[in-house]
């Protein structure tokens, strides 16, 4: 395979909202950037089809703490109220920032922006990516690579100097040398049977094109993990998955069950809480659940049809195919589940600058942990903050340059040599699909997927990490026919780590803290043991070394012994 | 959740290839664009509003109660022009506009 070498003073590993973000913040900073993205910026990431409210907004009279304290309420104590503090001081700073660059934003008589509830604001994010990535093309220093897939970093004593990956378009390895890296590759959707697993199997909430390539890097590499086991479970649209926020907070309609009783508010409100409800009315025989629209007037359908053509293009047309939501209930069911960092608290254990556990490595957006609810404000903000993490580091660093790239010589052409294994291999009959189905089996059977109401026990959890490994060695022999069959083995291959570090975390927290996020049979009921104490990894020579943190208010938290 | 190309109106302008944020995309030998898979589309929709042609639609799976209606985009100015065609041919239009706020 053919290699092209690129030197640079920042790479930014995907170019979604936070990677744009922080190329964004550098464009005066003089530092050549490069975005590695493995689609193409216009589009890729979590906004593709657009998004149509900010869900972290503080709006009059708020302040950035009681985002903090909502945040912190929600994931029952179990998050980072430094993290969450310094993104929530800038979202309405990069509010503005949006809409100075073209996003129309929703505003009342007096011209401030309309709220939904305290803390959102309605938009019109149909365009809001191709506006990310316009304002990308602006910054003179900043070169954007489409296509290219990266698999891992270029490291050495735990420092990071960069990166190798494959063009997904052209027979092509490509390593870049960077002083400093930031990876935004966002979290991990598809390592569960999703909800349509046939004909509509990418038919998922979160992109099925967030693999978890970022994750799987830094586990492989040894950064410090935490909170895997806080998975998201969306509440969506039945069928299509698309958002339900927009009807039941924009219109205000209730889940309604199969007898047409409301029922939610028995379960309580934090956002665990609102999908649990739904599991336990389906539980109890109670479904199918909806939320309830019929009866909406003309207007307000007409509303809906274009507000979801801005963010889920799919329920307007399922609409369109069908009744309107003012004639039929929209029913509801629960999303496969995900490890998204800007939902929950899952992903990289990083520094309050997002620095990681790994020397020049830094990370924003879906992919960072410890501030749940970030939404899209928070990946922006945390992008920006990464930014200047990174500023800081390069002025810190000025001695200690990168070697030159003849020393990784070596490194490199053993990654680029794996690449060329599996254009090698012969194959023994498996394809990536049909793994890619196993293990999703595995984690829907023994890892709490849809299947058994997200529910999961130790006994199961010892079973899945087993025969995940088994399907780990299977794709060491899959066959690329070409170099987009090698970019979906590795986003296979990805999935798989993340699996094995997901169920280590499963395991590691023996409570029941979060109701679908995490729904641990063996212990259903919250422990005052778990309570403030983070559940984080580390990966070393195969296995999977598990470190609790107690959490310390406005200190970093320290490692701890639990049992 | 698919989409299906008319190899008709494809001028094979590659944008699809170049911009579908699954890389789904490839040409055929007569320069013509097809989806690799039509079942890994996320359904995003970015190929519709791009095709210069609007040379592609979408249409929903049966498994998630597509019945074979078809949407298309055509983006004029600032504004989304969405058709929505029934197998019976009958047509539905909606506009919307990207200068105008959600009202949900």
């Amino acid at each position: 395979m053919n290699l092209k070498v690129y030197t640079t003073d920042v790479l930014i590993i995907g170019g979604g909202t936070a990677g744009c973000a922080a190329a964004i913040r550098l464009k005066e900073s003089g530092l050549r950037v490069i975005i590695a993205e493995k689609a193409n910026i216009i589009r890729s990431g979590c906004l593709a089809s657009g998004v149509n409210a900010l869900n972290a907004y503080i709006s009059k009279g708020h302040t950035p703490q009681d985002y903090v304290d909502y945040a912190m309420n929600d994931a029952d104590g179990v998050a980072r109220e430094d993290l969450l503090l310094s993104i929530s001081r800038r979202f309405n700073h990069v509010t503005r920032e949006l809409e100075e660059a073209g996003l129309p934003i929703l505003k009342d008589r007096l011209g401030h922006y309309a709220t939904r509830g305290w803390r959102n604001i309605k938009i019109n994010g149909e365009n809001i990516k191709p506006i990310l990535a316009k304002q990308v093309e602006e910054c003179p220093l900043v070169e954007v690579i489409n296509h290219v897939n990266i698999t891992d970093f270029i490291i050495r004593d735990n420092r990071v100097y960069g990166a190798v990956g494959f063009m997904v378009d052209t027979r092509e390895a490509v390593e870049i040398y960077a002083e400093a890296t930031l990876i935004a590759t966002g979290g991990a959707a598809g390592m569960y049977r999703p909800n349509n697993p046939g004909f509509s199997r990418h038919k998922m909430w979160y992109p099925p094109f967030n693999t978890g390539a970022g994750l799987a890097m830094g586990i492989r590499a040894g950064a410090e993990m935490t909170t895997f086991e806080m998975r998201f479970v969306a509440l969506r649209c039945k069928d299509t998955i698309a958002p339900t926020g927009t009807i039941a907070s924009g219109v205000g309609s209730p889940q309604l069950n199969a007898k047409g009783e409301e029922y939610q508010r028995k379960y309580g409100n934090t956002t665990s809480e609102r999908v649990y409800a739904f599991v336990a009315e389906n539980m109890k025989g109670n479904g199918p659940c909806y939320l309830k629209t019929e009866g909406i007037s003309q207007e307000t359908d007409d509303d809906l049809i274009k507000a979801y053509l801005n963010m889920a293009p799919q329920q307007t047309l399922k609409w369109m195919s069908g009744k309107f939501p003012s004639e039929e209930n929209v029913e509801i069911e629960g999303s496969e589940p995900y490890v998204v960092g800007g939902h929950t608290g899952s992903g990289y254990w990083v520094k309050e600058d997002r620095s990681t556990t790994i020397k020049a490595l830094y990370a924003a957006g879906d992919i960072a942990g410890g501030a749940p609810q970030k939404y899209v404000t928070g990946a922006l903000a945390e992008g920006e903050i990464a930014a200047e993490g990174i500023l800081q580091f390069m002025k810190d660093n000025t001695k200690n340059r990168m070697p030159h790239p003849k020393n990784f010589d070596e490194d490199v052409a053993e990654i680029v040599k794996q690449y060329d294994r599996f254009f090698d291999n012969d194959g023994i009959g498996y394809s990536t699909d049909d793994l890619e189905e196993t293990m999703q089996k595995i984690m829907d059977q023994y890892a709490g997927g849809i299947s058994t109401y997200y529910r999961f026990n130790e006994a199961g959890l010892e079973l899945a990490d087993k025969k995940i490994q088994v399907v780990m060695r299977l794709s060491d022999t899959l066959k690329a026919k070409d170099d987009y069959d090698l970019m979906k083995i590795y986003e296979l291959r990805e999935r798989l780590i993340v699996c094995r570090v997901l169920i280590a975390h499963l395991k590691a927290r023996k409570e029941t803290r979060w109701p679908v996020f995490n729904s641990n049979s063996d212990h259903p009921e919250k422990s005052e043991k778990y309570r403030n104490v983070f559940v984080n990894s580390v990966y070393k020579d195969g296995e999977i070394k598990i470190k609790y943190r107690k959490i310390r208010k406005d200190k970093e938290p320290v490692a701890q012994a639990v049992q | 959740m698919s989409i299906k190309i008319n190899p008709k109106k494809c001028i094979g302008c590659r944008r699809c290839v170049d911009e579908c944020p699954g890389n789904l995309f490839a040409m055929d030998e007569n320069r013509k664009a097809y989806i690799r898979d039509v079942r890994d589309c996320w359904g995003c929709a970015t190929c519709l509003k791009i095709c210069p042609l609007n040379a592609i639609s979408m249409y929903l799976g049966a498994d998630i109660g597509g019945d074979g209606t078809t949407m298309i985009v055509k983006p004029v100015g600032n504004v989304l022009h969405w058709i929505f065609e029934s197998p019976e041919g009958q047509k539905l239009f909606v506009d919307t506009d990207r200068t105008q706020s959600n009202k949900y």
